[in-house]
């Protein structure tokens, strides 16, 4: 096939345009991926781990016993660690649990700050990892404000019980965290954590969307973000 | 290459001193290949605090190798003569200095077989990316210098002119590789310790104190094992330098007491009271930190008054307390305790752990290992007879 440099250089403008404008259009009409954790339907249920066993296993993250080794994409903590001065001592949000993940911030500091691009923000509003190109110098996990980032101390291969061979198994020296479950928004499944949960307490959704049942919910209940004064923007909503 | 042949003759004490670091380097290198074979889990970091050591000893070390400029600029800029002997002294200690910091970040990777993504993929928006650029362009600048001067000298010709502005560059790009330095922790919204416009002044404020305080001590020593001396005068200047920076650095410690203490924002004085307090019974930096404070301000009483700065004793003493103050409050305090307490509230202390320790040490050891053989290297060329008939170069031989 023969091909003149008029045409070449043609098409491959053409097919730039494509791509920026397909980028553009993403970008408008594509989801926002966002979550909202109902407290009080998390609350009926005190020591429920369904959503964090759920998401472990299918990510094959490592059960570490030392906690100053610990890996954890989602976890539980008193509503008062995770919102530090917003819980004052005679409210009932004291000792609420509080289900925290990956805020999938809007403006995401762990983004900023790595010198490998190894973590970036999709258009649908994922925060994504590439643990292939880590270096592990843990700047992104001294820029989260959230605390929601872990790294692999260890080979954490001898302390994942029930491998999904499905899912890449990370090695020492990387930096890991929630992924908002991209490989199953992909084959059009909700998140794992939202799939176990009994109380259907975990609500994802399209923020992008003003009719999808997550910004009904945003706008009927009241509800609270972690740190929203840094400016980070995170799409993680408590309904309180 | 470059007068290297004069680094392996030697004095017997000089091998045994060559031969110790070599035992040091050694053990550390030991204990990295145990790190790069389990992960850095062998070091006393956690999820919690995850710079320790490693990141303060660079961050400390940056400064140490800025403040070559402390001696470069009185001499290019203000024609201080007396500091003739020294830039090369400076600009030596602030290579080694550069290359233990490159080492040390080095040893904090995870995954160190992939260092070169940071070039692979440059991420202008990452300050540890212009970290980069600026520390390996400070080492080519200084090398450069050096190597073109020191020639020059042994020569004993003028050095070309167009290390002049190669020179004069170097002044600003000092100051660069410190501010930037700063900038990698002050623009990070969750660490409050870190989040202030003052980190970038204070970091050159101490960087000029102690740089220049382990210079005086350098030569001092220098002057007692070999027959090179700098002259009484340089040493008393440099001393007035240490002095003045040593004052705004304290004077910007408590800036930000006050800022903290008086504001009552929580945020903002819970490192400094995990600093000089403990919280929750967590203790384990006070004495460090109290240690450093009243060095800090033993030394600024040996260093003001001009009949103890005036006496080489005192002065050695003040210089040392100048030096291991700074250190503690950078090579350990200010780094781990923005960690503490973490982002959900919890306080985990940290100790180094012993093969932490020993790999720290090790690439102290390479440190002094470069430093020995480049300014023996120094002494070597000032020490011989000039090839050339023209006059020595500003060179006090001691009698």
């Amino acid at each position: 096939m023969t091909i003149s440099r008029q045409a070449f250089l043609r098409l491959t403008g053409l097919a730039y345009l494509g791509a920026v404008a397909r980028k553009a259009i993403g970008a408008i009409t594509g989801p926002r991926w966002a979550m909202a954790v109902d407290v009080a339907k998390c609350r009926t249920q005190q020591n429920c781990t369904k959503c964090i066993v759920a998401c472990h296993e299918a990510h094959n993250v490592p059960s570490i016993p030392d906690r100053r080794h610990e890996v954890r994409w989602v976890w539980r903590e008193p509503f008062e660690h995770a919102f530090p001065g917003q819980v004052d001592e005679y409210s009932s949000l004291r000792g609420a649990p509080a289900m925290l993940l990956c805020n999938h911030c809007e403006n995401p500091p762990c983004v900023q700050v790595c010198p490998t691009q190894a973590t970036w923000k999709r258009e649908d509003g994922i925060v994504a990892m590439d643990w292939h190109r880590c270096i592990g110098c843990r700047y992104c996990m001294a820029a989260c404000p959230y605390g929601s980032r872990s790294f692999n101390w260890m080979d954490p291969q001898p302390y994942v019980h029930n491998p999904n061979p499905e899912f890449p198994m990370r090695t020492k020296g990387v930096v890991e965290k929630c992924t908002f479950c991209s490989e199953r928004l992909s084959v059009g499944r909700p998140p794992a954590c939202v799939e176990a949960c009994p109380e259907k307490a975990l609500v994802f959704g399209n923020l992008a969307d003003p009719h999808s049942p997550l910004r009904q919910l945003l706008a009927a209940r009241q509800h609270v973000r972690r740190r929203p004064e840094l400016g980070t923007g995170p799409d993680v909503f408590y309904l309180t | 290459m470059f007068m290297f042949e004069k680094a392996v003759t030697g004095s017997r004490r000089y091998w045994l001193w060559i031969g110790a670091l070599a035992i040091v380097i050694g053990l550390g290198l030991a204990c990295y290949l145990r790190q790069l074979q389990v992960g850095l889990m062998i070091t006393g970091l956690s999820r919690d605090v995850t710079w320790g050591l490693y990141i303060a000893q660079f961050t400390f070390l940056v400064g140490v190798a800025a403040s070559a400029v402390m001696v470069v600029l009185p001499y290019y800029l203000h024609d201080c003569k007396a500091f003739g002997p020294l830039t090369i002294l400076g600009e030596f200690l602030a290579i080694a200095a550069v290359i233990m910091c490159m080492l040390f970040i080095f040893v904090d990777m995870g995954q160190p077989a992939r260092v070169l993504n940071v070039m692979l993929y440059p991420t202008p928006h990452s300050m540890m990316f212009w970290d980069m650029v600026s520390l390996s362009g400070y080492l080519v600048l200084n090398a450069t210098i050096a190597r073109v001067t020191l020639r020059a000298e042994r020569e004993g010709v003028k050095p070309p002119h167009w290390i002049k502005p190669v020179i004069l560059l170097s002044i600003p790009w000092a100051v660069s590789i410190h501010t930037v330095t700063a900038f990698l922790y002050s623009g990070l919204p969750g660490r409050s310790l870190w989040l202030t416009a003052i980190l970038a002044p204070r970091f050159l404020a101490s960087a000029f104190a102690s740089g220049p305080s382990l210079l005086i001590l350098l030569c001092l020593l220098l002057r007692r094992i070999s027959r090179f001396s700098v002259g009484r005068e340089a040493i008393q200047k440099l001393s007035i330098i240490v002095t003045y920076a040593m004052v705004i650095s304290v004077f910007f410690v408590l800036m930000e007491f006050f800022t903290a203490f008086y504001s009552r924002i929580p945020e903002h004085t819970e490192s400094l009271r995990y600093m000089f307090f403990g919280l929750d019974g967590h203790t384990g930096l006070a004495p460090w930190m109290w240690v450093s404070m009243i060095l800090a301000a033993a030394s600024l009483v040996l260093l003001i008054v001009p009949r103890y700065r005036h006496n080489e004793k005192f002065l050695v003493v003040a210089c040392g307390m100048v030096f291991l103050s700074l250190w503690i409050d950078k090579g350990i305090g200010l780094i781990v305790a923005a960690f503490v307490p973490s982002p959900l509230g919890a306080v985990t202390d940290y100790t180094p752990s012993l093969p932490e320790a020993l790999i720290v040490l090790a690439i102290w050891a390479i440190g002094a290992l470069i430093l020995t053989v480049l300014y023996k290297i120094a002494l070597s060329v000032r020490e011989e007879p000039l090839r050339s008939a023209a006059p020595p170069v500003q060179v006090e031989v001691h009698a």
